[in-house]
């Protein structure tokens, strides 16, 4: 299998340690795509190959979980991650305007990555802190209580 | 041992971790070290302490002082004056912590938060360490365990659970006893103990808290179960969106296996336990137990027909029985307590309490555990302090979205898992979202079909088809393209999916809609003939007008119109024509004399 040449031996180093380490565990495949994942920061074709041959699952199995489960992706990331919590309590608290405005701001439709690879938007499930509902993720920090206005600005302090 | 003259609490939950209450407890350490104080006043970081509205918690014993919302630079000042000076800092009290009348501070049991509710499941949540198994076990915890090994038969676990009359806290209620009771009876060489900790309803956070607040009593309890239907090997399936759960668990099964409390010969008995954790992956769907016995095994996590049931044919093909957080929490109470205490709680069929998971529109977010029984009154109004700004509630909310509202006019339902069934929707595993006058049913209805749709694993036609049918009538609703006959073509495929679906996300899919039809029917035909939307939520069918007598005539909200749908003359009114309007509001937002209205 050709490699992609974006990735270092050393990450195939690392999935290889995983992959012999989980072998041998009854239902190996979610940890193992869990840390390639961590690894790689998405799952590529070829690295879900280099999983199939590593643990002799087929490739559509493979797939088939990678895309089932929403926190696998194939496509690469941005560099920030931001999900806005589309539980319930945040939705009767206006969830939906806080998102209309990340959109506008961002100029991205929830899944995709902005053109600069800055930003990813993700629509999450709860957080579990309604009592700051309605609420947005940036990597790992919660902002809370949020208002459509506040968005361009906690935006900027991640272009800078 | 130190014995410390003051303890701080502070509350290491999601919600109060999310309003930096990591970065808080620091700030108490260096101040403290820094004034040769830290061998006095302990810190503790505790679990959920319920109350996330009045977030980030800080409360200072022996005093019982229950400071709110604490900001960083307040931690200098509850330092200097509290715990240097003894003087208790008043004006960061939670507002009703301070008895008007002696302005003595109360206990926290007598707040109207607490004063109704009766903890439990919760009891160690915000009390104890839950990285420290030393303070669970000085809470009698593992002492279950232990009765249960060296003096119990595992019939006796059984007889003491169905006594108890336990049922399942993850949505469904099935007696605990009977379910633990057919995996004993299945002969197998291996079986297996799960916990379903993959809590997946939008706006419910119980299992979360217990996970976070006090993971010891799941593991105890795991073990228990273990014990009794002959299994050496517990797995607990949890979301990777619960990072905190995650962390607390991986430390305190650690402290377990090196406590000899789980792994090989546990208490010197001779009985094998041992605990896993898996993780999620962002899929509703593996909350329903065959779905995530397919997840565990490594697949895509699709359910499968039942018979046969897990206690036959579980996990890997093994025997095995699956319960919920909450579920689970309760156990080694019963067993140290006994079965009468906890059947003395609660109604006829449902004993003891539910954790719920209050949130939306009401005053005291959080997290409350209630005996069976209690009003939903009770609950929303002295416990939940009522809706905000006073505008008037509506419904409650319950189940998720296997769930239904339930509307004013039946706040005086006392909720158990029958009652809530009859009045349309169900217990689920506690999520209660409360929604005010500001809130369209029609457009909650709409918001959990597209949950469900979202997540329908595809497996069977009535869940993967029907449910998305049902959103776009639904969608139409909403847009103002409702047409005379949806209300009926909603109730057919309603019922067709509830009787023909796989699993049990698919038969319950429907029931947002199915609730809010029964009670809030008139809302629909509004939405369908008259083309309004009474709450003003949804957005297609709101109408913006330009008020004549507040107009200046200034032309701003033309000029900012992103279709030019706004004209008139310079410093006469101007007018909207609604026909090309978008509703995008940017007029309203623009307009300096709040000439413009909204409908």
């Amino acid at each position: 299998m050709q490699k992609n040449s974006a990735f270092s031996a050393e990450q195939y180093d690392k999935l290889h340690q995983v992959i012999a380490e989980y072998r041998d565990m009854p239902g190996p495949l979610m940890p193992v795509m869990q840390k390639a994942q961590e690894i790689f920061g998405y799952l590529p074709i070829e690295v879900q190959n280099e999983i199939a041959d590593g643990l002799g699952i087929p490739m559509t199995d493979v797939y088939g979980v990678a895309t089932f489960y929403s926190q696998f992706t194939l496509e690469p990331r941005g560099q920030h991650t931001i999900g806005i919590c589309m539980g319930t309590a945040c939705y009767v608290k206006n969830a939906a305007l806080v998102l209309e405005a990340l959109k506008k701001n961002l100029g991205v439709e929830v899944g995709k990555t902005t053109e600069d690879g800055l930003f990813t938007l993700d629509a999450t499930r709860c957080l579990g802190c309604c009592g700051l509902a309605p609420v947005i993720t940036i990597d790992e920090t919660v902002y809370g209580r949020m208002t459509p206005d506040e968005v361009p600005g906690i935006l900027a302090k991640y272009k800078a | 041992m130190n014995l410390f003259r003051s303890q701080v609490l502070i509350c290491g939950g999601t919600g109060c971790t999310s309003s930096d209450s990591p970065k808080l407890a620091a700030r108490f350490e260096t101040l403290l070290a820094e004034k040769g104080l830290d061998k006095e006043v302990k810190i503790v970081r505790t679990g959920c302490f319920g109350l996330c509205e009045a977030g980030p918690v800080v409360i200072v014993y022996p005093e019982g002082a229950f400071y709110s919302r604490v900001k960083l630079e307040d931690v200098d000042e509850i330092v200097e004056e509290h715990l240097v000076k003894g003087r208790i800092v008043r004006h960061l009290l939670y507002h009703d912590s301070v008895d008007e009348q002696t302005q003595s501070i109360k206990a926290l049991d007598d707040t109207r938060f607490y004063r109704k509710q009766k903890r439990v499941a919760l009891r160690n949540c915000g009390v104890i360490d839950p990285e420290n198994i030393d303070d669970y076990i000085a809470t009698d915890g593992y002492m279950a365990l232990a009765k249960v090994l060296t003096e119990w038969q595992p019939q006796d676990v059984i007889d003491c659970l169905k006594a108890s009359g336990l049922r399942g806290r993850g949505g469904a209620g099935f007696p605990t006893g009977n379910k633990w009771a057919f995996a004993v009876g299945s002969k197998s060489d291996k079986k297996y103990v799960l916990c379903n900790a993959d809590e997946g309803d939008p706006g419910a956070f119980m299992d979360r808290s217990v996970l976070e607040g006090d993971p010891h009593a799941v593991l105890e309890a795991m073990a228990i179960a273990g014990y009794t239907i002959g299994s050496d090997q517990g797995y607990i399936y949890v979301r990777a969106e619960y990072p905190i759960a995650v962390k607390r668990l991986t430390i305190a099964i650690g402290q377990a296996r090196a406590y000899g409390l789980l792994g090989k010969n546990i208490l010197g008995t001779g009985f094998n336990f041992d605990i896993e954790l898996r993780l999620g992956a962002g899929a509703f769907v593996c909350g329903e137990e065959t779905a995530l016995m397919t997840s565990i095994e490594g697949n895509r996590g699709e359910p499968r027909p039942r018979p046969p049931f897990p206690a036959v044919k579980g996990l890997f093909g093994k025997p095995s029985i699956l319960n919920n957080v909450e579920t689970y929490a309760n156990i080694p109470q019963i067993i140290l307590k006994g079965a009468d205490w906890f059947a003395s709680m609660g109604t006829e069929k449902s004993k003891g309490t539910k954790v719920f998971a209050l949130g939306g529109k009401i005053n005291n977010t959080g997290l409350v555990e209630v005996e069976m029984g209690t009003t939903l009154r009770e609950i929303v109004e002295d416990i939940g302090g009522g809706c905000p700004n006073g505008k008037k509630f509506k419904a409650a909310q319950t189940g998720g979205p296997s769930g239904g509202c339930i509307p004013a006019s039946m706040l005086d339902i006392k909720i158990d898992y029958d009652n809530l069934i009859a009045a349309g929707s169900m217990m689920g595993s506690g999520g209660l979202i409360v929604m005010d006058e500001d809130n369209c049913m029609v457009d909650i209805a709409r918001f959990f079909l597209e949950f469900t749709v979202d997540e329908s694993c595809g497996k069977c036609t009535p869940c993967r088809v029907g449910t998305r049918r049902m959103l776009e009538i639904l969608q139409r609703i909403t847009e103002g393209k409702g047409e005379e006959g949806d209300i009926e073509r909603l109730e057919t495929l309603a019922k067709t999916i509830q009787a023909s679906a796989l699993c049990g996300l698919g038969q319950t899919a429907p029931n947002p809609v199915l609730s809010t039809l029964r009670y809030f029917r008139d809302e629909y035909e509004v939405h369908i003939k008259e083309k309004r939307c009474p709450a003003g939520q949804c957005k297609k069918l709101l109408r913006y007008t330009i008020v004549a007598d507040k107009c200046k005539g200034c032309g701003l909200c033309a000029r900012n119109c992103p279709v030019k749908c706004i004209s008139g003359e310079v410093r006469k009114p101007f007018v909207i024509d609604s026909s090309k309007c978008i509703k995008c509001g940017a007029c309203m937002d623009n307009c300096r004399f709040g000439a413009i209205e909204r409908k």
